[in-house]
């Protein structure tokens, strides 16, 4: 893909070019602005591109074909083919007058069309996995933020997305229960086999998990590689500025 | 000067005044139900898709917001024949009214769903919602707490306004007290238990609007 994205006359994304396999776990990082986020949200359909076509799995996924040529997809369109992508975001978004276990099976029952049961049985296990089973009862104002997290996180996997995407899923939380959402993130990887994109400021974390991170500045790829790659021998100089202040600030 | 109040009167008027506040409470309460309905669809109206529909139903509220209700009242009883609408008066009067605080109640709920955090709306788009789910199972409701006491002035205010749906012949207590005036040549005792009556129906109201919010809080779990 070689996609361009403006808001108004700021160009955010430059002719991107990225491509991410099935099953593969890619972190983005990069400096705040880079356009991270706008990835992710293109990609979520939460925006329109201005310029180029996302696929996904071979699909077009902003556009549709329309005797024989591509346009910009309509709506109905775009919830068929929303269904394989899932997201996380920075500040949670659970439905607050919904319990954890409600919002888990809001979109398994409405949008899926699974029966009340089906749908608590699948909420149930995902909630279970994320280490909430406990609090599904509860509703999202009594719950930490850690906690929420995975509740969000239980939420988009119900859809069972082939995709998810992350933005910065651990940024709002305290320093003591980030270690509980990452642990949620490290099972899904070693567990299931998503295809995962994930933007973070967490280094050692990134380093971790992913096949490949993607380092992002001005809204281009500027270096990309393996963790060890990346972090062990950066080739550019943006990379290097932007790993060593990164380095300084934890 | 002369401050002479007659009980005698005052209890011959009352059971007609009681039946008057019937029909001022079933006004109120019928115009209210009216403008509940009319309100969301103006306020979901404004945020269509199309910019024409947007744009036709921003100024019909403005216009309605901006000119007298006992207009509105005169226009829908005794224009709206000429177009071949014959309407008796409380279906008019109940529509006007209706109509008129359809348009204020649309600005109450504009002001709440405005106030739905933009993330709620990307959650829904996230798991695939259709736009009706997300609007009437996740916006709405938390769009109506905030909306609650704007919603319980303007219900006193229906409430306050009904006198004026008398000039095209309503029976409500305005109207009664009136009548009754010019028949006894009278008018302390009637005027006196109208406002009486008025104060008593308003003041509880918004109470009970207190109430009723933060029952809809605990009910939502918020
Ligand atoms: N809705 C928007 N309208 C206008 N500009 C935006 C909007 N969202 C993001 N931007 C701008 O786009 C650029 C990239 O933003 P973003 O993708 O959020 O960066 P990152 O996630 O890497 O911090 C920033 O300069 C930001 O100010
Ligand atoms: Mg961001």
């Amino acid at each position: 893909m070689n996609v361009s994205k403006s808001y108004g006359k700021l160009n955010v994304i430059e002719h991107l070019n990225f491509d991410v396999a099935e099953g593969e776990m890619v972190s983005i990082i990069g400096p705040s602005g880079s356009g991270k986020t706008t990835v992710l949200r293109t990609l979520m359909t939460l925006e329109t591109i201005n310029d180029g076509v996302i696929y996904v799995e071979g699909k077009p996924l902003t556009h549709m074909a329309k005797g024989g040529v591509l346009v910009p997809a309509d709506e109905r369109y775009l919830r068929r083919m929303r269904t394989s992508i899932g997201m996380c975001f920075q500040s949670f978004n659970l439905f607050p007058h919904m319990t954890a276990l409600q919002n888990c099976m809001e979109g398994p029952v409405q949008v899926l069309g699974l029966s009340k049961k089906e749908a608590r049985e699948r909420s149930e296990e995902l909630l279970h996995m994320v280490g909430m089973i406990d609090k599904r009862g509860q509703h999202p104002s009594r719950l930490s933020g850690g906690q929420q997290q995975r509740v969000a996180i239980a939420r988009a996997l119900a859809m069972r997305p082939k995709v998810m995407l992350f933005d910065e899923v651990t940024s709002a939380l305290d320093p003591e229960v980030i270690g509980e959402v990452t642990n949620v993130i490290r099972k899904l990887v070693t567990e299931h086999n998503l295809t995962m994109l994930m933007v973070t400021h967490q280094m050692g974390f990134a380093r971790d998990i992913s096949d490949r991170v993607c380092f992002f500045y001005g809204g281009k790829i500027e270096e990309q590689g393996t963790p060890h790659e990346l972090f062990g021998s950066p080739q550019r100089e943006r990379t290097k500025q932007f790993l060593s202040a990164v380095k300084e600030a934890v | 000067m002369n401050f002479d109040w007659s009980w005698t009167l005052t209890w011959e008027i009352m059971p007609r005044l009681l039946w008057a506040t019937a029909n001022t409470l079933l006004a109120a309460g019928a115009g209210y139900a009216i403008a509940l309905v009319g309100g969301l669809i103006f306020a979901l109206a404004q945020r269509a898709a199309f910019g024409p529909i947007r744009w036709a139903v921003r100024e019909f509220v403005e216009f309605i917001r901006s000119t007298p209700l006992v207009l509105q009242i005169f226009f829908v009883f005794y224009v709206a024949p000429q177009f071949g609408i014959q309407l008796s008066p409380w279906t008019s009067g109940l529509l006007a009214i209706g109509l008129h605080y359809s348009a204020y109640l649309s600005e109450v709920y504009r002001g709440g769903l405005e106030a739905v955090p933009r993330g709620q709306w990307e959650a829904c788009r996230a798991i695939n919602m259709s736009a009706r789910d997300t609007y009437f199972r996740i916006i709405i409701p938390q769009a109506l707490v905030p909306a609650v006491p704007g919603m319980g002035n303007y219900l006193v205010g229906i409430l306050k306004d009904t006198p004026m749906l008398s000039v095209i012949g309503v029976m409500e207590l305005m109207h009664a007290a009136n009548s009754i005036g010019s028949e006894h040549y009278r008018y302390l005792e009637p005027f006196t238990l109208v406002g009486l009556i008025f104060f008593l129906i308003s003041l509880p109201t918004a109470g009970l609007v207190k109430l009723l919010e933060r029952r809809l809080r605990l009910g939502l779990g918020l």
